[in-house]
């Protein structure tokens, strides 16, 4: 529901999608904001781990933005969110600073995990992120717990659970969507189907047709989205949230998009083809897609545009630079964080 | 006696602990496999769901992976979750969670959350439950860092550490003999903690130091009891606490007796036994050893369902007799 007396785009009685009847111009221009931001923070990532300033590896969501920021865009700062390997785009849309996230790549005390966790481990508590996940479907209970929280301590808040494709094959999937139903938590499952869980096709590995179809096993709404509309993934968020906030339990949303991008760094692209990848981008890019819709609606113009990609490319340079000065951490403290430390 | 100390068997001790630590923090609760109007396999949550409710005393579905990652994420959220497994054994389903999020969480995420989490096993041989009912895994999680790993042998500890654990800031996983669940001892009323870290001087002694673990503290007690008549005067550790390890006692026993012999139900290979053994050899008792170190764990085996084979899977008193025997007979 739109906000009393706020300016939105559309009034609810036309038949634009629902972001348009639901959001003032201002909160439309943030999310595609934040939708380059993921972009080029991703891309930022890729050239620097490329020119051998990020070790290890990472796991790129480009193409996924639409899906990070749709869902994240009826939240309030204090629900709270579980990520996965593939987790820079949840973490930038749930408000993080990139700064503190390169510094986490660079491994610096300053990242966001004291340079403790890097890019798969990548969360920002204060703003409800608890973590991205090394573990597929690792992240899932954890949700479910959080969600058990928020009931048992009766805060309001709402979680959502992102994991990809192939998490739905774990069995930690299952039992914590049996459990969530079970107990009416206030919790929204978000399968971004990307298509692929590394290398093995959705077809080759899940025996239904849509993810979304094994919420009838465990008694809940299940949705499927067009990942790469922000829109329509805005729409189903918000719905998923209000039945949580209403009390009635969650949601397994399906949010269907596609990774540019390989797996990770040591991914050669041998299991789908380049036709399919060019299409994608070409006909289906989820940041066009809504920048199209923006102008056509007359909701910014191209200098708009270009005034935002600015900002944007410019915080990119500041975060990075901000991430090649912080300090690295001191070896004697090596063994902290293992456990508590005595107040 | 005093008066508020009675005698409570060692599952009505961690009953009691745990209604106490429910009663005086709402955040504390419950969760396990037929806990609630069952009262728990092994009947340790008894009648609490009566007391405290069916949202305190949360029964789940058979799913220890799910029920395990539930806890951690409502220990990261504000809540004090004690999670029962039916049987340790079933540890093995939810290893994930254990290993790669609770006790890692608050590593990778620099500090940022804490996972006040505690995990309840009901451990070891002894009931005929054959290999996938009645084994002793505590060293597995040992192994682990983030994680803390006790093994209270007595009721009076058996309370006092589980409200020493729900007080932790940090994921605390409990071992429970099953064999000790009936054993009765003194525990005082109200509120009191043991610390998590700290080995016990069960009995003094001059010859052999045996550090022994959960029931085989109560073993090695016997056998002290049987070696004094023969002049070997044996002095127990009961460790208590797997991680973090008690090095200070274990180091200062040895210094004080020349030899030592451990003692778990555990398979004995890469086993509790061989940390004790080589943290001894490493310090500075190593040049007190007037004899090699022995270790008596539980057999390469699984654990048989055949009563007599079972019992010869792990260690009994007659063992304890002979091995002592032979380490102190070449003394001077």
């Amino acid at each position: 529901m739109a906000t009393a007396g706020k300016a939105v785009v559309a009034q609810q009685q036309t038949n634009l999608p629902f972001a348009y009847r639901q959001y003032s111009a201002a909160e439309l221009k943030e999310a595609l904001r934040k939708m380059y931001l993921i972009r080029r923070f991703e891309e930022g990532a890729e050239d620097a781990y490329m020119r051998g300033l990020i070790h290890g590896t990472m796991h790129l969501s480009i193409g996924q933005e639409a899906s990070a920021v749709g869902i994240c865009m009826p939240l309030s700062e204090d629900d709270q969110i579980t990520s996965t390997h593939r987790g820079h785009g949840h973490c930038i849309a749930k408000g993080a600073d990139v700064k503190r996230m390169f510094a986490e790549f660079f491994g610096k005390t300053t990242g966001y995990c004291k340079g403790r966790g890097g890019s798969m481990h990548i969360a920002d508590v204060a703003k409800g992120n608890l973590g991205a996940n090394g573990i597929v479907a690792g992240g899932i209970p954890i949700a479910v717990g959080a969600a058990l929280s928020a009931k048992k301590l009766r805060t309001g808040k709402v979680v959502v659970s992102f994991f990809g494709d192939g998490a739905n094959n774990e069995g930690a999937f299952h039992e914590a969507l049996n459990m969530a139903s079970i107990w009416s938590l206030p919790v929204v499952f978000v399968c971004e189907n990307n298509g692929y869980g590394m290398s093995t096709s959705i077809e080759r590995s899940t025996a239904v047709r849509s993810v979304a179809d094994r919420a009838a096993a465990y008694g809940m709404p299940g949705v499927v989205v067009d990942g790469n509309n922000f829109s329509a993934v805005a729409e189903a968020s918000q719905a998923a949230l209000a039945r949580a906030r209403r009390g009635e339990g969650p949601t397994l949303i399906e949010s269907k998009t596609y990774r540019y991008r390989g797996h990770s760094k040591s991914d050669r692209n041998r299991y789908r083809t380049k036709e399919e990848i060019e299409d994608w981008m070409t006909n289906r890019d989820p940041i066009a897609l809504f920048e199209a819709e923006l102008v056509e609606l007359g909701i910014i113009d191209q200098a708009g545009i270009e005034a935002v990609r600015e900002a944007v490319r410019k915080e990119i340079v500041e975060g990075i630079e901000f991430a090649k000065e912080s300090p690295m951490p001191d070896m004697a403290d090596r063994e902290r964080y293992v456990y508590t430390e005595a107040a | 006696m005093d008066a508020s100390v009675r005698e409570l068997s060692y599952a009505q001790a961690i009953q009691e602990a745990m209604a106490l630590a429910m009663e005086a923090d709402e955040r504390v609760f419950l969760m396990g496999e037929d806990i609630g109007v069952y009262g728990g396999a092994f009947q340790v949550t008894g009648d609490l769901v009566e007391r405290f409710g069916p949202d305190r005393v949360m029964d789940t579905p058979i799913s220890e992976l799910g029920g395990a990652g539930i806890a951690v994420g409502a220990a990261m959220t504000g809540l004090l979750p004690i999670f029962e497994f039916q049987f340790s054994d079933f540890a093995t389903l939810a290893m994930e969670q254990i290993v790669n999020q609770a006790a890692k969480m608050r590593y990778m995420l620099g500090g940022e959350v804490s996972v006040p989490v505690v995990m309840r096993f009901p451990a070891g041989s002894g009931t005929g439950a054959a290999a996938q009912h009645s084994q002793s895994l505590e060293a597995w999680l040992g192994h682990v860092p983030g994680l803390k790993v006790i093994q209270p042998a007595t009721p009076y500890d058996a309370k006092g550490m589980l409200l020493a654990a729900i007080a932790d800031p940090d994921p605390v996983m409990i071992f429970e003999h099953k064999l000790l669940y009936k054993m009765k001892g003194p525990v005082p009323e109200g509120h009191y903690t043991v610390p998590i870290g700290k080995a016990e001087v069960r009995r003094e002694g001059r010859d052999l130091t045996i550090v022994a673990t959960s029931i085989m503290v109560h073993k090695a007690l016997e056998a002290a009891a049987a070696l004094q008549g023969e002049g070997i005067d044996v002095e127990v550790v009961d460790l208590r606490t797997v991680r973090p390890m008690d090095k200070a006692t274990i180091i200062a026993s040895v210094k004080k007796t020349s030899r030592l012999l451990c003692v778990y139900e555990a398979v004995k290979t890469l086993g509790i036994g061989a940390e004790v053994s080589a943290m001894v050899a490493e310090s500075e008792a190593f040049d007190y050893l007037d004899a090699p170190i022995g270790r008596l764990g539980g057999a390469e085996t699984p654990i048989p369902y055949n009563p007599e084979l079972e019992k010869a899977t792990v260690p009994q008193v007659p063992d304890i007799l002979a091995a002592a025997r032979d380490l102190v007979k070449g003394r001077s």
